[in-house]
C-alpha cells in the first residue's frame, strides 16, 4: 500500500503541462486536487500502520527470541533463531490446542450460520407484530456486552441455585440437581457455545432478514410460474440471492468466534486443567501467565498464520473482486 | 383453510420459543440483581421478584475504584470512537467520492486490518508499552481501541457517503460552495445515521475489550469495567446479587444506546459490517 502521488489524478483535464512557467494557480490547484485523496487517507492508514503494523512487526522479533522473566527483568535481548517455534510445533500441547480450536470454531460457526439462517427467514414469515417482538428480544441478545452476558451465563448455570439446573431437574433429569458445569471439559464447552451462538446469532438473522426484503419478488412469481414449490423458490431464488451474504457472514464469524478470548477466559480461564483453552487463550496463558513470553509471541504468530490459512480462501475471493465492486 | 392456519401457528410458536430463549437470561440478569439474597439462593427459582431491594447495587457501587473504573472506561471509549469517526470521515469521503490510483488498494487494507487478531497480539503490545513506560496508563489502551474500531468504521462510513447521491453536491458546488463547505453543509447532516451507527459499533467494542487492559493495566485503578467486572465473583465469591447488579450496571448504557439506535443502526449494517 504504497502512496503514490506522481499519477494522474480524477480529473486529467485540470492537469497543466506547460513548460514555460504555464498557469501557476491552476497548477497548483491541480497538483491539490490529485494530492486531496492521499491527503484525506493519510491519518487513518498512518495510526492504522503505526498502531497494528507496530505490534506485529515486535512480536515477530519477540517470537524469536529467548525471553522469559529474567530477561524481561534485565532487558536482555537474547536471539534463539527458530527455537521457539520449534519448541512449539513439537509440543503436543500445541497441535492439540490447534485442533481443539478449529473443531470449537466450525462446531460454533455451523450453528450460529444454521439458525442464524433459520431464524431470520422465520422473521421473514412472521406478522408485524410478532416480528418486532421476536427482533427486540435478538438486539437485546445481541447488545449484551460480553463480559456481562459471560457473568450471566455462569449465573445461569451456576452448581448451586443456578436455574438451569433446577429446569433439567424439574423435567426429571434429577442427576443434574447439583451439576458442575464447570467442572468438565465438554460441559465447559458446552456453555461457552451456547453463550457464543446466542449472542452471534442476532448480527446473521437480522442482516439476513433484511437482505431477503430486498429480494424481487417479480423472482418469486417467475418461478412459481414455471411450476417451482416452496422448497423448489427457496433453493432456486432465496438461496442464491442470499449467496454472497452467507459467505461474507460465515468468514466474519470464523474470524470472530477463533479469536473468543473474553468468553472462554472469563468463563473458567481455560479450564478446568487448561482443557478449554483455545489458540488465543493458550498463547495468553503461556506468554503471560507462565512468562514465556518469547514462546508466547511465537504461538500467537502462528496463530495469526491459522486464522490467514482459515479465510485464505475468503480472501482471495475479495482480491478478485473488480474495481466498480469494492 | 387449515393449511394456512396451520402456516401460521408453527411460526409463531417458534418465535415465542425463540423470543423467551433470547430474553431470558437478560431478564433473569435484571431480576436477579434486584431480589433479595433469600430469593436468590431458594431452592425453586423466584420467577417474579415481589420486594424489590437496591441492597446489591449498592453492594457493586461501593466497591473498591467503581466510579473511577466508570470514569476510565468511558473516558477511553469516547476518545476513541471520536478519534475514529474524525479520521474515518476524512478517509472514507475520499474512498468513496474519489477516484484515484490505489484507491482499491486501500480498501483491502483496510478490510485486512479489521480482521487483526488483536487478541492474539497482547504479549507484543505489553512489551511495547512496557518499553514506553505507559504500562497502567489510558493512552495506549486509547490509541489501541481507536486502531481497533478505525477499519469498520471507514469502511462502513465510505458506504453511508457513497449511497448519498453525488448530486447534491455538485449542486451545492454549482451554487459556490467549495468542496470543504459542500462537504459540511450538504454530507454531514446526511451522514447523522450512519455516524450513529458506526460509533454505536465502535463504542461496544471498546467498552468490552477484555484482554488488553487485563494485559496492560494491572493496577486497579488503572483498569476498566470489563476487568472488573470478571474478577467480581472472584472477590465477592458467590454474592449472585451483587455480581448481577453490577453486570446491569455494566450493560445498561449499550443496551438503552441499542434499543434506541437500532433501527437507523441495523439499517447500515448490511452494507459496511457485512462486506468488511
Amino acid at each position: 500500500m504504497t502512496v503514490q502521488t506522481e499519477r494522474p489524478a480524477s480529473r486529467p483535464a485540470v492537469v497543466t503541462k506547460d513548460p514555460g512557467g504555464g498557469p501557476v494557480k491552476r497548477d497548483s490547484r491541480a497538483r491539490r486536487a490529485r494530492l486531496a485523496p492521499y491527503l484525506l487517507l493519510l491519518p487513518a492508514v498512518a495510526v492504522t500502520l503505526i498502531f497494528l503494523g507496530w505490534p506485529v512487526v515486535k512480536d515477530l522479533s519477540l517470537s524469536f527470541q529467548n525471553l522469559n522473566m529474567r530477561q524481561l527483568i534485565q532487558h536482555l535481548t537474547e536471539w534463539n533463531g527458530i527455537s521457539n517455534y520449534k519448541a512449539v510445533l513439537t509440543s503436543e500441547d500445541f497441535w492439540r490446542v490447534t485442533g481443539r480450536s478449529v473443531a470449537f470454531t466450525a462446531v460454533n460457526v455451523v450453528s450460529i450460520m444454521v439458525l442464524g439462517t433459520l431464524v431470520g427467514l422465520l422473521l421473514a414469515r412472521l406478522g408485524r407484530r410478532m416480528r418486532v417482538a421476536l427482533l427486540t428480544g435478538l438486539i437485546l441478545a445481541w447488545a449484551m456486552p460480553v463480559i456481562a452476558a459471560t457473568t450471566v451465563y455462569q449465573w445461569l448455570f451456576a452448581q448451586r441455585f443456578g436455574v438451569v439446573n433446577w429446569m433439567l431437574d424439574a423435567i426429571g433429569f434429577h442427576s443434574m440437581a447439583e451439576y458442575n458445569w464447570s467442572g468438565g471439559q465438554y460441559s465447559t464447552f458446552f456453555v461457552i457455545i451456547v453463550l457464543i451462538v446466542w449472542q452471534s446469532i442476532p448480527f446473521v438473522a437480522i442482516n439476513l432478514y433484511a437482505a431477503t426484503t430486498t429480494i424481487p419478488k417479480e423472482l418469486y412469481e417467475a418461478a412459481s410460474l414455471d411450476g417451482a414449490g416452496p422448497w423448489k423458490s427457496f433453493t432456486s431464488v432465496t438461496l442464491p440471492f442470499l449467496r454472497p451474504f452467507l459467505f461474507a457472514t460465515t468468514f466474519l464469524e470464523v474470524i470472530w468466534v477463533f479469536k473468543a478470548f473474553a468468553q472462554v477466559f472469563a468463563f473458567n480461564e481455560g479450564g478446568p486443567d487448561r482443557l478449554t483453552e483455545i489458540l488465543p487463550v493458550y498463547a495468553y496463558i503461556e506468554g503471560m501467565g507462565n512468562q514465556h513470553y518469547g514462546l508466547g509471541a511465537a504461538i500467537s504468530l502462528l496463530t495469526i498464520l491459522i486464522l490467514l490459512g482459515l479465510t485464505s480462501y475468503y480472501l482471495r475471493l475479495v482480491l478478485k473482486q473488480g474495481d466498480d465492486e469494492l | 383453510m387449515k393449511g394456512s392456519l396451520f402456516g401460521r401457528f408453527w411460526p409463531n410458536a417458534t418465535a415465542v420459543v425463540l423470543i423467551i430463549g433470547f430474553v431470558f437470561p437478560v431478564y433473569w440478569m435484571f431480576t436477579t440483581a434486584f431480589k433479595p439474597t433469600g430469593d436468590i439462593i431458594s431452592e425453586t427459582p423466584v420467577w417474579f421478584p415481589t420486594d424489590a431491594t437496591l441492597e446489591h447495587f449498592r453492594t457493586a457501587v461501593a466497591a473498591d475504584h467503581f466510579w473511577t473504573l466508570v470514569r476510565n472506561s468511558l473516558t477511553v471509549t469516547i476518545l476513541a470512537v471520536v478519534l475514529s469517526l474524525i479520521l474515518a470521515l476524512a478517509g472514507s469521503f475520499a474512498m468513496a467520492r474519489m477516484r484515484f490510483k490505489g484507491r482499491r488498494g486501500f480498501i483491502i487494507g483496510f478490510m485486512i486490518a479489521q480482521m487483526a487478531p488483536w487478541e492474539v497480539m497482547v504479549i507484543a503490545i505489553y512489551m511495547l508499552v512496557r518499553d514506553n513506560d505507559l504500562l497502567n496508563s489510558l493512552i495506549p489502551l486509547t490509541l489501541f481501541y481507536l486502531v481497533m474500531i478505525l477499519p469498520f468504521t471507514v469502511l462502513t462510513l465510505r458506504g453511508f457517503v457513497g449511497a448519498i447521491p453525488k448530486e447534491l453536491e455538485e449542486s451545492a458546488m454549482v451554487d459556490g460552495c467549495t468542496r470543504p463547505q459542500a462537504f459540511r453543509k450538504v454530507i454531514l447532516p446526511l451522514l447523522a445515521p450512519g455516524l450513529m451507527s458506526t460509533s454505536l459499533f465502535g463504542f461496544i467494542t471498546a467498552w468490552n475489550e477484555f484482554p488488553m487492559v487485563l494485559v496492560l493495566n494491572k493496577a486497579p485503578e488503572t483498569q476498566t469495567l470489563p476487568v472488573w467486572l470478571s474478577s467480581f465473583q472472584t472477590n465477592f465469591g458467590d454474592d449472585w446479587g451483587a455480581t448481577m447488579a453490577a453486570s446491569s450496571l455494566f450493560a445498561v448504557p449499550i443496551l438503552v444506546l441499542f434499543v434506541f439506535l437500532q433501527r437507523k443502526a441495523v439499517a447500515g449494517l448490511t452494507d459496511g459490517a457485512v462486506k468488511g
